[in-house]
């Protein structure tokens, strides 16, 4: 399929190539880090991850027709206000659930899956009667776009770059929290071992509630980020739910490096699979590779070492 | 003895007095034909099987998913369906009975779908059934059709191949909506080289085999065909392919969220559908669909059905406003939704016309049941259920909505089973 | 040791007795041939339910794919059915006759040599139960001997769901893609279809519940059942008596399989279809919670959950289409906070106890038989 180009053509397309292969990994790993919080961290099985990141595209969407009505001198900056409402809106509501449904199940993990199961239903329907049945669109700035002319032939989406700063930031924030900081020790304490970090004094009460909040509200932000390069109506949730899992488990669960490493591998794999091959089969192979991997090593790619 | 039902004026000889309906309302009641009374037609003359049909009322069933995933697209036809009824109703209904309506939630669930529809037609005994909408939906309840010989309208365009007595196929088949843009962009832009790209399932896929049959026919080349699992969402790997091909057409049978996806990738990678080059053809975005889109991610993007939203005649201005009065001024109405709200006009036709609301006389009545008062022109049952009808090019502006650039001089005859396309 | 383990206490014994009269005889007289063919689909999803409580309740393997094996029981009867169905005079108008019509509209000339053994009717049945089987062989084999368990399995099993759709969908030509199989008509030349045949296949699929349920209560009753029980509770410990796990793990996993795919089977010549909707992780989960609602300790227990689940699913949304989901997400989530045991729990709570003759099995919460890990 090379025959007839110049060097310099494929060599732009593989540039590209690779870029789309980053916007990939960007992609899974907003997916993936709320749930790395949520379910490697807290055991949690959050069938519901999906709706928490179409709350952050309604959001956006709601912030968008704002914006355009009352304040469209400042349309090209909305997204970062809805940004930032869309992690509160997801996180509050996630809190609530906790209070409300999880905390009484800790003890039984694999019953989270059907509670979260029946309150993504609930997200569902509650989506579409408050928006409607069909898509909403979420109108960007024509900014965000556009791309960036590198070279005759390469050019790069600013909707990518977007997304990979915003990756960026967030895992480094999460990094930040969850290892230098005193509530990111709690949250690895009351994981380890729940009794003792109990008797040390830690809430562990509320630092579950509010794990169970960024984790969630993370979600929002990758929802957020979603509508630059997604569709969003009331089941576009459910696209997401596997392959976010998949990216989790086959990271080592309680290993945040494992999430961003097995998002990149995965990540890589489909989009070269998807450019030599037709997009169905590239999936099925990069869903069974990552099958037959995890059966060779069932830990995932990285695990702490833990007692149990 | 039996008392025959009278015969309808002009059913036979002048459809404009019969078929003149709903879609002009105001207008149309001036040439209503007067004096349908219930009881000029006895319910057990017009109802011979046991059907959901009483003095005063009949009963259809309106079976689409309004919960899951193809409730994005289904619900503008379960719109159009409500309206045409309300329509009818106000103007006295059918054979004097006023139509009401079981709506099921086939759940975008094809076994679902099966359940509901066995329901309407055995516990319910509707006399018709507008309903399903994706081809998996469809074949799940054709077997339940044909076996308690029900009688379904059904609204989207599809991959043909099928030719049921107990159906009426109000949208487009393949061959109706793909070879006439074809031929349009072949001699319009001077196209050389096609690129195909669908969702996997079957009607992408048989109708890019009919499209590349077509294509290499005419001496044209196909330089690619991909298919992506629905609901896939990226894309970026598939518009390098395509940069790297280079071909003038881009054909794209992209079905439900994937096309946001789609589109906004492809805008986003710098390719601007406006300049035209590559040409972007498609025959599954509707304005529906560019409601998730954005209108300003798919401006210049070419689109091949029967109906679009801003065709300009009065029987679809009257059908526009009378949409927008029931569901919301903010409203968009896309080819299905056009074809879905032609299923209760096309039924009251024949009913009509067989004097009776019984299936069997009903089927034998539809074919040359003529409706010139439908939002997309003139259009005619055929012999094997299916629409003639007009194929249109629109060209997508940025408010979302087509303008049409071409229209067949001709109706197109429906041809399910194509020779020397399979 | 030689103690004897009798299959039923006279209690099981009636209770039995009433889930065959519910199924036998109390739903076909009060039911018409419409709603009984319902039912007779439900009771098809009681084959997993029934399999879960062996795998999941007993067992502690939580499987998140059954819909694998449901479907690919159904598909193994679906293929023959859709041969039967495809003869050259049926298929005329085809430019291949005499094989499946989806594979014409995907240009495939010939049948593939792996659907040519499917025209026998006897093949047909043993691969039903025996494809499925192999299949959860080859994943409890890779999975048990690794000793990954718990959230891992489920997850992993969940993506084994979403592969399965997706290659059948992506391989239409073979499979029939998104549409699945669909307009099946006759079984050796028995025609399915009319409400006749309808009621015979009900009370075959009631019959073969009832196999399964007996099958289900021997396995729980015997040395396997209780092991299973350990294994769920102290798996360590029972791995120190110098039992292999992994085996006994595959072995129950292997029979909830083989389970569904009976289930499969007959929901495939019940329905007249079958399709990759019914594989996914949608179904999969559906059946899980069937599972639950009836309480995930109890076989009998899971029959009436997929009889709850499933008609509540029906009855919702026929009374309100655009809200039922409110309601079914609702239910799952109450029984999972207030009912854990689901139905069986309950029964065990509050009805039993004020039976004649019953006292409590132990006081509080039932975990039923979790002493037999002091075996």
């Amino acid at each position: 399929m090379f025959d007839g180009y110049t060097m310099g053509e494929l060599g732009a397309i593989f540039a590209m190539q690779g870029f789309a292969g980053l916007i990939l990994f960007s992609v899974y790993v907003l997916m993936a880090l709320g749930l790395a919080i949520i379910f490697g961290q807290m055991g949690v099985i959050n069938m519901a991850h999906g709706e928490f990141m179409i709350l952050g595209a309604y959001v956006t969407y709601l912030c968008s027709l704002f914006f355009a009505t009352f304040l469209p001198e400042l349309f090209g900056v909305y997204f970062f206000v809805a940004i930032v409402l869309a992690f509160m809106a997801s996180g509050s509501l996630g809190m609530a659930v906790e209070w409300g449904i999880i905390r009484h199940l800790y003890r039984r993990p694999l019953d989270t899956l059907l509670a979260t199961w029946g309150l993504s239903l609930i997200l569902q329907q509650v989506y579409r009667s408050v928006f409607g049945a069909r898509e909403v669109g979420v109108r960007i700035p024509e900014w965000m776009r556009g791309s960036l002319q590198v070279t005759d032939l390469v050019e790069v989406p600013f909707n990518g770059l977007l997304l990979m700063t915003l990756t960026l930031c967030i895992a480094a924030g999460v990094y930040l929290m969850l290892y230098r900081s005193a509530w990111g020790q709690q949250v690895r304490a009351v994981m380890q071992n729940r009794v003792m970090a109990d008797a040390v004094g830690i809430n562990t009460g509320r630092t579950d509630r509010l794990t169970f909040g960024i984790g969630c509200g993370i979600a929002g932000i990758a929802g957020s980020a979603f509508t630059m390069v997604g569709s969003t109506g009331p089941t576009a949730g459910q696209l997401y739910i596997v392959d976010t899992f998949l990216v989790v488990v086959f990271g080592g669960a309680a290993s945040l490096f494992g999430t961003i490493a097995s998002a990149f591998s995965i990540s890589q794999v489909q989009s070269v699979l998807e450019f030599f091959l037709s997009g169905s089969m590239a999936k099925v192979l990069t869903l069974l590779t990552v099958i037959i991997i995890l059966m060779l090593r069932p830990q995932g790619l990285f695990t702490l070492k833990v007692r149990k | 003895m039996k008392k025959t039902p009278p015969v309808l004026p002009g059913v036979h000889t002048n459809r404009r007095n019969v078929l003149m309906g709903g879609a002009a309302l105001g207008a149309a009641t001036l040439f209503m034909p007067k004096g349908l009374r219930a009881q000029d037609f006895p319910t057990d003359q017009v109802n011979t099987t046991g059907l959901a049909v009483t003095d005063t009322t009949a009963t259809v069933g309106i079976l689409h998913s309004i919960t899951g995933t193809m409730a994005i697209s289904e619900t503008g036809s379960v719109q159009a369906e409500k309206l045409a009824i309300a329509q009818i109703n106000a103007q006295g209904g059918i054979l004097g009975r006023q139509i009401d309506f079981i709506q099921e939630d086939g759940a975008s669930d094809w076994p679902t779908f099966a359940e509901k529809a066995r329901k309407l037609l055995i516990n319910d005994r509707v006399p018709a059934v507008m309903g399903c909408w994706t081809s998996a939906s469809r074949k799940a309840v054709l077997p339940i059709f044909e076996q308690q010989n029900g009688f379904l309208y059904y609204p989207t365009f599809y991959e043909g191949l099928e030719e049921s007595p107990n159906v009426i196929y109000t949208g487009q088949e393949a061959t109706q909506q793909i070879i006439a843009g074809l031929d349009w962009v072949m001699r319009e832009k001077g196209a050389e080289s096609f690129y195909l790209i669908g969702s996997d399932y079957i009607w992408p896929r048989t109708s890019n085999k009919i499209a590349r049959i077509h294509i290499e026919k005419n001496g044209k080349q196909v330089v690619g065909e991909d298919y992506f699992p629905l609901e896939h969402t990226q894309f970026n790997s598939t518009i390098n392919r395509i940069r790297l091909q280079r071909p003038d057409v881009i054909y794209a049978i992209v079905v439900g969220g994937s096309n946001v996806a789609f589109y906004r990738q492809l805008k986003a990678a710098g390719i601007d559908l406006t300049r035209e080059a590559p040409t972007l053809l498609t025959i599954s975005v509707t304005e529906d669909e560019i409601l998730g889109i954005g209108g300003d991610n798919i401006e210049g993007a070419y689109a091949c059905m029967k109906y679009f939203q801003s065709l300009d005649n009065p029987n679809n201005e009257a059908f526009v406003a009378a949409f927008k009065e029931m569901w919301g001024s903010d409203i968009v109405i896309g080819d299905v939704t056009q074809a879905a709200y032609l299923g209760p006009w096309l039924w009251k036709a024949a009913v009509e016309r067989a004097g009776s609301f019984d299936v069997d006389k009903v089927r034998e009545a539809s074919p040359g049941i003529e409706l010139d008062t439908a939002p997309e022109g003139y259009v005619k049952v055929h012999d094997n259920h299916h629409l003639w009808s007009r194929t249109r090019v629109g060209r997508a502006n940025a408010e979302g909505q087509y303008d049409v650039v071409y229209e067949t001089a001709d109706l197109i005859e429906p041809n399910p089973f194509p020779e020397g396309y399979q | 040791m030689t103690r004897q383990y009798r299959l039923f206490t006279l209690e099981e014994a009636v209770n039995f007795a009433l889930l065959a009269l519910l199924i036998f005889v109390i739903l076909p007289a009060m039911l018409d041939p419409f709603r009984l063919n319902l039912f007779g689909k439900y009771l098809t999803y009681a084959f997993v339910a029934v399999g879960l409580v062996l795998c999941w309740g007993a067992g502690g393997i939580l499987s998140l794919g059954q819909g694998v094996f449901f479907g690919l029981g159904g598909y193994c009867m679906a293929m023959f059915l859709k041969l039967e169905a495809s003869t050259p005079e049926a298929t005329a108008i085809q430019s291949t006759p005499g094989i499946p019509d989806f594979m014409d509209w995907n240009r495939v000339t010939e049948l593939p040599w792996w659907w040519e053994p499917f025209q026998s009717l006897p093949f047909t049945l043993v691969a039903i139960v025996a494809v499925p089987s192999a299949f959860a062989f080859v994943i409890g084999l890779a999975m048990f001997t690794r000793r990954v368990g718990g959230v891992y399995f489920a997850i992993i099993t969940q993506a084994i769901a979403a592969i399965l759709t997706i290659l059948i969908i992506g391989q239409q030509g073979y499979t029939g893609g998104v549409n699945g199989m669909t307009d099946l008509r006759t079984l050796a030349g028995w025609d399915i279809r009319p409400d006749s045949a309808k009621l015979v296949l009900y009370f075959v699929n009631g019959a073969l519940l009832f196999l399964c349920l007996l099958a289900g209560q021997w396995v729980r009753k015997g040395k396997v059942g209780r092991l299973l029980v350990a294994m769920r509770d102290q798996e360590d410990r029972v791995r120190f008596s110098g039992y292999n796990v992994a085996n006994f793990k595959i072995f129950v996993f292997c029979l909830g399989a083989a389970f569904a795919a009976i289930g499969g089977a007959m929901f495939t010549l019940q329905v007249g279809f079958m399709s990759p909707t019914l594989i996914g992780i949608v179904p999969s989960i559906m059946m899980v919670i069937m599972c639950a609602v009836g309480g995930r300790h109890s076989l009998l227990g899971a029959v009436y959950g997929a009889l709850i689940v499933n008609g509540a699913q029906t009855f919702f949304s026929e009374q309100m289409p655009e809200l039922w989901l409110f309601a079914m997400g609702a239910l799952f989530i109450s029984v999972v906070m207030f009912f854990p045991t689901g139905l069986a729990g309950l029964y065990e709570d509050h009805i039993r106890p004020r039976l004649p003759g019953l006292r409590p099995r132990r006081p509080g919460r039932a975990e039923p038989i979790a002493t037999a890990a002091a075996e």
